[in-house]
């Protein structure tokens, strides 16, 4: 139970809540997970929606969660943790936390109705979509969060098309336009930042969102000691940002001083290789105009 | 070290022994070593025990309950992660079964 804010690998404890899953090695969802769980558990209730994630920990009889876990109808996430919530209430339960994990598929597709739903009920549950940018557990199909350029499955990159031609949803924003009382993005490239988040989210006394871009070796394309790098320099380079929102307001985490070239950050994937000049030059666009309004609007 | 222990897994034999409902959580009956081909080894001796591998392993196979850390190799996948991001380069990623295996 997490009642103070944790900023270092040195206050985690040792042990693990989600061990001896079947991730692909080195994979970012699942460091996701295991560093929020360490935040929070052991007493915690989780769902988690079909994914990657549920997809290799629940390998009957092998079950790598070692707390109390289910498996919620995909679009479901948010009605399930409200229930959760809701039965540990009647129970009489105390400290305790409800913690939901989906995908960005989960979150910003399919599952994004039951997330406002729980939101605008307000129940005291901390949802986090760990974002791999794409349904990878049905084998790389584009979500409502793959960004501008990248190739999947169901938009291949060809002589007509760049990738996907999309843009990848603010569902952070989203999520704040909700009033919530706390949301925040973050990067298993920046852990302490994150763990700090994850603690943050259980001291809340309703719903909180945690946003955690989580780089997919499989699906991206690039060497699977990399998976932290990658997703350390997807903010470096700008097409991620660290920040939170909470009393109404935005607040950035971190400035960076100078954006560390797109074209190292992009050219290290195999989803983005294929990538010409003008859909570079596309991609510098949309990320200069972003963080305009960040810099405009945000504290 | 501590982590979890693998069980024997029994079978069920009858169809009215398969677990409907709830199962237990936390049973392994299984390692994931024979994903690896490349084994984590650190240098205790450079090691400045700063716990970024420990913080960073996304399958939390490195204990720091002892003096010096420790690897569960039965879920280590070798992926590597824990020797890219420590700072002073104490993991050396190591071909499994030596070199004679190698190519
Ligand atoms: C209602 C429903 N539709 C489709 C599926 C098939 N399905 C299982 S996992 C998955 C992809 C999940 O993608 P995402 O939420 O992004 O998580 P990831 O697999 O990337 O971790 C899909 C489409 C399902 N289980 N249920
Ligand atoms: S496909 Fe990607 S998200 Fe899924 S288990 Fe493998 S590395 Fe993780
Ligand atoms: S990252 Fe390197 S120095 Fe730090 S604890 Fe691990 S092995 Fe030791
Ligand atoms: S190689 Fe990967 S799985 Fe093994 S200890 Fe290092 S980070 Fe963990």
């Amino acid at each position: 139970m997490a009642d103070r804010l944790i900023t270092s690998a040195k206050e985690l404890s040792n042990s693990e809540y989600f061990y001896g899953h079947r991730a692909c090695a080195g994979c970012g969802g699942s460091l996701a997970l295991r560093l929020a769980m360490k935040v929070l558990g052991p007493r915690i209730f989780v769902a988690i929606p079909a994914n990657c994630m549920s997809a290799t920990s629940f390998l009957h009889p092998q079950v790598a969660f070692s707390v109390n876990c289910m498996i919620s109808p995909f679009p479901a996430t948010g009605a399930v943790l409200s229930g959760i919530e809701a039965g540990a209430r009647a129970l009489g339960l105390k400290d305790y936390h409800v913690v939901g994990f989906a995908g960005d598929g989960g979150t910003a597709d399919i599952g994004i109705q039951a997330l406002s739903g729980a939101i605008d009920r307000g129940d005291r549950v901390i949802y986090v979509c760990y974002d791999n940018e794409a349904y990878m557990n049905t084998g790389i199909q584009k979500s409502g969060l793959t960004p501008y350029g990248s190739k999947t499955t169901t938009t291949p990159a060809g002589k007509n098309f760049p990738g996907a031609t999309g843009r990848k949803k603010d569902m952070f924003e989203i999520v704040a336009a909700h009033g919530i009382e706390y949301a925040a993005t973050a990067s298993i490239g920046y852990p302490e930042d994150y763990l700090r988040k994850v603690s943050k989210a259980a001291l809340c006394q309703s719903t909180s969102y945690i946003h955690v871009l989580a780089p997919c070796s499989t699906g991206w394309g690039f060497p699977v000691e990399e998976t932290v790098e990658i997703a350390r320099e997807a903010v470096d380079c700008g097409l991620w940002y660290l920040a939170e929102y909470e009393n109404d307001e935005f607040v950035l985490n971190k400035m960076p001083k100078e954006f560390t070239p797109l074209e190292d950050y992009l050219l290290k994937q195999a989803r983005f290789r294929h990538l010409k000049e003008r859909d570079m030059e596309h991609i510098v666009h949309g990320r200069d105009k972003k963080w305009e309004k960040i810099l405009k609007n945000w504290k | 070290m501590d982590r979890p222990k693998i069980v024997r897994y029994e079978k069920p034999g009858k169809v009215e022994n398969y677990p409907c409902g709830a199962i237990r959580v936390g049973t392994l009956v299984q390692d994931n070593a024979g994903w690896r081909i490349l084994k984590p080894v650190i240098d205790h001796g450079k090691c400045v025990m700063c716990l970024r591998c420990f913080l960073l392993c996304p399958d939390g196979v490195i204990d720091k309950s002892g003096k010096i850390l420790e690897i569960d190799y039965r879920f280590c996948k070798g992926c590597g992660i824990c020797a890219r991001e420590c700072k002073v380069e104490a993991i050396e990623m190591v071909r499994e079964g030596g070199d004679e295996d190698a190519g």
